[in-house]
């Protein structure tokens, strides 16, 4: 299936600065393989080690969160829409 | 969070040099004001929709989003994800981007604290807003540079 992953401006320096990238893939997991494999090093800003999405980012697939599609795994369908979307947080103190 | 080496604010490749400034309306500002007043004494954050110019990031929408953080509303915010992605696609749909991010500071200068730097992200703009029962007292504007905050102009642009 093809997919078409959107990267925010944090990770657009793996990418020269590309904001979205057309991959294959038949779940989010493959199409992020696939996004790493032209683009070396920006999986594991996204995945951590235990294959988990990592804490600073969320991935939606369409709008909703992967989360609540069965993670990793949820399949594609053609044409989807994967967002990389930067955890954003803070406070006065 | 802060220490994970892995952490996005270290890119693999340096980024592109970083605007110097941030430009906004001043009805963008008033706009900004009003939500800090509306939500005082919590935080309230949300996205700087626009595009760069030069070396400069020009604001062309400010967006509210939800606070997810629900114990320390009053010096915490965790924007809400959902919000996030809305922002981003709406700002592609009229060939803009996320900017930049803002929020405030109750009762707090308008400067970056501790937590506001663990949780930083390289490439966007920070903008604070601190806000009293008086009103906004101060707007500042940060972006990350290194593992520290660096002050970026902020141009307020006067509007009819």
């Amino acid at each position: 299936m093809k997919a078409t992953i959107r990267i925010p401006t944090p990770l657009r320096s793996f990418t020269g600065g590309c904001d979205e990238v057309l991959v294959q893939g038949t779940t989010v997991g493959e199409a992020l393989d696939a996004l790493d494999s032209r683009y070396e090093g920006i999986l594991e800003r996204v995945i951590d080690t235990d294959g988990s999405v990592r804490h600073f980012v969320n991935l939606y697939l369409g709008e909703r969160n992967v989360d609540a599609l069965g993670g990793l795994d949820a399949p594609l369908e053609s044409d989807a829409v994967i967002s990389i979307v930067p955890a954003v947080a803070g406070g006065a103190s | 969070m802060p220490s994970d080496s892995s952490h996005p604010r270290t890119p693999r490749i340096p980024p592109p040099p970083s605007a110097v400034s941030i430009r906004l309306g001043s009805t963008r500002r008033r706009e900004l004001e009003a939500f800090a007043r509306a939500g005082y004494p919590e935080e309230v954050c949300g996205l700087l929709v626009g595009r760069t110019e030069g070396r400069a990031m020009v604001v062309e929408r400010v967006v509210l989003a939800r606070n997810r953080n629900v114990e320390r509303r009053h010096d915490r915010y965790d924007l809400h994800p959902d919000d996030f992605l809305g922002a981003a696609e709406s700002a592609r749909r009229d060939g803009l981007d996320i900017v930049g991010i803002w929020h405030t500071h109750p009762d707090h200068p308008a400067q970056p604290s501790a937590t506001d730097l663990e949780a930083a992200w390289s490439g966007y703009d920070y903008l604070i807003l601190s806000v009293t029962p008086r009103g906004v007292d101060e707007v500042r504007c940060w972006t990350l540079d290194g593992d520290g905050f660096v002050e970026q102009a902020v141009e307020i642009i006067q509007e009819l």
